[in-house]
């Protein structure tokens, strides 16, 4: 016997399946004793299953490396799941469906009326500093009013239970390829578990995403032609473009493949001769979508495209111009914005964030920094940051004196304390921090997948839960107690 | 279908094509080598001929020797026609219409390039030549079948029997052109045991002797063996066999008229040609007129479709 909770630690931590007396909580209560009476070959067994399952069904991620080229990867998985009770994910639900409305009325208003800014909510200032806000999309009425078609907001707990929104990317989320694949996996891997579980299903994604992406076809046909744009096959999220086609039966195409005409209409170039395409589910950033308008070395998009989409003749997810509202000062903004368009209290809360511009916070920081991470604004990708705790004196001091001398450059939060879940780490249980990405599709309604990417940091006390960097994935059941 | 994806299936085809029959050609030359009698000085140099690298090969190797061709025509990074080049870019055109061909296929593909960069040495060197260029036909052969086996028989297949078959007709040709001019170039009436042999050895390259044997049955002879290579049309490896293949694969694609009458063009002049009857020079001269009308054939698909 090898997985005996009684020696798993949980101390000062929030995990996921256990609680701190090591007991394990109501809705993993079945998974936990089913667990403790596997034997090491067992473990091993389902490990080989899964790794097998894994390799079959060719799920991969793609890292670039300097003498190979780039290559393939196992996609690294845990095969414990993390189990989440449905009474607890619908509200989160709520609060995601609540929050992606939101965003998208304010993406809309800050291209058209700009009323937030009028009404005082929403600084102007902030908006001209923004990298993400693209001047060429002003005026511009996508379908439905919506931008942000898919969403991928990335959710953290806190020792407390507490579940906050880390961050919202709005621009081309990738990994629910991923969360499509981990449930195969599982249901190969331990079929006995779905009996046993009332386990809401994941795998009407594809034909959700398919049905929003109609919505958008700017011709009323009964089959529009519906394409992904990727960078190529050498993008690290290929396997992901090509996977999305293949399950909603559309083109994977490159920039090379499509033209816009002079009639402002994209065609892509067929054996059939030039067809014309309707929605463009774009897996390229918006500043190389089209050499026209933006980056003119550009040779992952379409010259052409923006005046293709401002005429209304094509349909772009997300549309152009939607990162304006992912960036991090605008994050401090969310629960502001909630409460301007809808008039309603935000469901999930915001990781508390301090932004410095206002006097009474940037004291605050200030004297409490070697407890905070302190982010500037126009950065991205963890650049020019300061983790508190992990920090030395003197690079707090220097924090300290760059936030005094450009207070509106920086936010700060408290250093959140991630959750745990208990991972297989050489046929024994440990816990492992972890975050939870589910994806919104909106477009006539707004819908959530049940769960969503679980990303696992596999290092001991890591927090980083990116593939390229030891992170893996577990499967994410939501699951009915009730049923 | 994406004319991307219809010109990388087509592409991947004739790659894989053109390493197979370079696998053929080279495993054929060292058997011939030692049927021979050590006063003829067979030649490497028409194996590079065959593959028009004259050029690319002198650039890199003082002469024609049993090492430097095969190398060159093996492992070398400068022929663009060598086994592993074709091999490398056969995956390429594979890796981007994964999500197009059977999963199994690229496993496939994926593992025959495997194989053939590990065994490279052993490709050259005499010992293990033969079964590893085997190993590389063999393992061709494998994904033919898998991909008629499980592919959907669609545009994107006939893309890729079109690009097989336009491939196996250029090299069939190019095999015969200089197996039947400068292989032997000392040989004369007193050697005609060797003349049996030389042809065996043409039809050794096309893997055609078997079939030939079974159809002709007669002592091997120069007419009959071009009529069988050029003219048969149930044997696979024909130019003829290709041609049939390549029309009727049009048939069933869109706006094929000009690559459909390139393929008529070439049908007539290989059957009015009678290619058995013509001496060396004029068979120099209709093969090179043959080449023209495949590059013409390959340029219309190109220009309609890609």
């Amino acid at each position: 016997m090898t997985i005996r909770w009684g020696s798993y630690k949980v101390t000062n931590l929030y995990d996921e399946l256990l609680r701190a007396s090591g007991k394990p909580r109501a809705a993993a209560e079945i998974i936990c004793s089913y667990l403790r009476g596997l034997s090491d070959q067992d473990i091993e067994e389902f490990k080989v299953a899964a790794e097998s399952a894994i390799h079959v069904m060719g799920i991969s991620f793609r890292v670039y490396h300097e003498d190979e080229g780039s290559i393939d990867r196992a996609w690294p998985f845990d095969i414990i799941p993390r189990i989440i009770d449905k009474q607890e994910w619908l509200k989160i639900e709520a609060g995601l469906k609540q929050r992606v409305k939101a965003l998208n009325m304010f993406i809309d208003d800050l291209y058209n009326d700009q009323n937030i800014i009028k009404d005082g909510v929403f600084p102007a200032d902030l908006l001209n500093k923004s990298k993400n806000f693209l001047p060429e999309c002003k005026g511009v009425h996508p379908p439905l009013g919506v931008w942000a078609h898919i969403c991928g907001s990335d959710l953290v707990r806190d020792n407390d239970g507490t579940v906050y929104v880390l961050e919202d990317n709005l621009r081309v989320p990738s990994g629910v390829s991923y969360m499509l694949e981990n449930r195969k996996v599982m249901k190969r891997v331990f079929p006995e578990m779905f009996q046993q579980y009332s386990i809401l299903p994941v795998d009407d994604y594809p034909s959700h995403l398919y049905d929003m992406l109609c919505e958008l076809s700017p011709r009323d046909i009964e089959q529009p032609e519906i394409v992904i744009l990727t960078p190529g096959i050498y993008n690290s999220a290929y396997f992901e473009h090509a996977y999305l086609a293949q399950q909603m039966g559309a083109e994977v195409v490159e920039g090379r493949d499509m033209f816009v005409d002079e009639d402002d209409v994209v065609y892509m170039r067929t054996i059939e001769g030039p067809t014309r395409v309707d929605v463009i589910y774009r897996r390229v950033d918006d500043h190389f979508i089209d050499p026209e308008v933006f980056n003119p070395d550009s040779m992952l998009g379409v010259p052409g495209l923006m005046r293709a989409w401002q005429a209304g003749n094509v349909a772009l997810a997300n549309a152009p111009g939607s990162g304006v509202a992912d960036d991090k000062v605008v994050y401090a903004f969310v629960p502001d914005i909630i409460r301007y368009y809808l008039e309603e209290d935000p469901l999930i809360p915001n990781v508390p964030t301090y932004k410095c511009i206002n006097k009474d916070e940037r004291d605050y920081v200030i004297e409490n920094i070697h407890n905070m991470v302190v982010k500037p604004a126009n950065e991205s990708g963890g650049y020019g940051m300061l983790i508190g705790p992990h920090a030395t004196k003197a690079e707090c001091e220097k924090f300290k004196r760059l936030v005094r001398k450009d207070p509106r450059n920086y936010v700060a939060q408290p250093m959140l304390m991630l959750s745990t879940a208990p991972t297989m780490i050489e046929n024994k249980a440990e816990p492992r921090h972890l975050d939870l990405r589910p994806f919104v599709l909106s477009g006539k309604d707004i819908k959530v997948t049940m769960g969503g990417l679980t990303r696992v940091a596999l290092r001991k006390g890591s927090i980083v839960v990116n593939s390229s960097q030891g992170g893996g994935s577990k499967d994410t059941w939501i699951v009915d107690m009730e049923a | 279908m994406l004319s991307r994806v219809a010109s990388n299936l087509f592409w991947m085809a004739r790659y894989l094509e053109r390493a197979e029959n370079t696998a053929r050609l080279i495993n054929v030359n060292s058997h011939l080598l030692m049927d021979l009698p050590t006063t003829v000085k067979l030649g490497w140099e028409p194996i590079i001929d065959i593959l028009s690298a004259r050029d690319d090969f002198y650039e890199h190797y003082e002469q024609a020797d049993e090492h430097s061709v095969v190398k060159f025509m093996v492992t070398d990074k400068h022929n663009p026609s060598s086994i592993i080049n074709s091999l490398t870019m056969a995956r390429e055109n594979a890796r981007t219409v994964r999500e197009i061909i059977p999963t199994e296929s690229w496993e496939q593909i994926n593992a025959l390039y495997l194989s053939a960069m590990q065994n490279r040495a052993s490709m050259v060197g005499r010992r293990h030549r033969y079964e590893s260029l085997t190993a590389v036909i063999r393992s061709n052969q494998t994904l033919t079948g898998i991909l008629a086996g499980i592919m959907t028989h669609d545009e994107g297949y006939a893309f890729l029997r079109l690009g097989r078959n336009l491939e196996r007709g250029d090299m069939s040709t190019r095999i015969i052109d200089v197996r039947s001019a400068s292989l032997l170039p000392e040989l004369n009436d007193e050697q005609p045991a060797f003349e049996n042999i030389q042809w065996m050895g043409v039809l050794k390259s096309m893997s055609a002797y078997q079939m030939y044997r079974q159809k002709v049955r007669l002592r091997i002879n120069r007419p009959d063996v071009l009529k069988f290579l050029f003219l048969e049309e149930r044997f696979p490896r024909s130019l003829a066999h290709t041609l049939k293949q390549a029309k009727s694969l049009l048939h069933d694609l869109p706006h094929n008229e000009n690559a459909i009458k390139a393929v008529d063009t070439l049908q007539s002049r290989l059957s009015d040609g009678k290619p058995q009857s013509l001496k060396q020079g004029s068979l120099h001269e209709f093969i090179d007129e043959m080449q023209v009308g495949l590059i013409k054939i390959a340029e219309e698909i190109d220009e309609t479709y890609f």
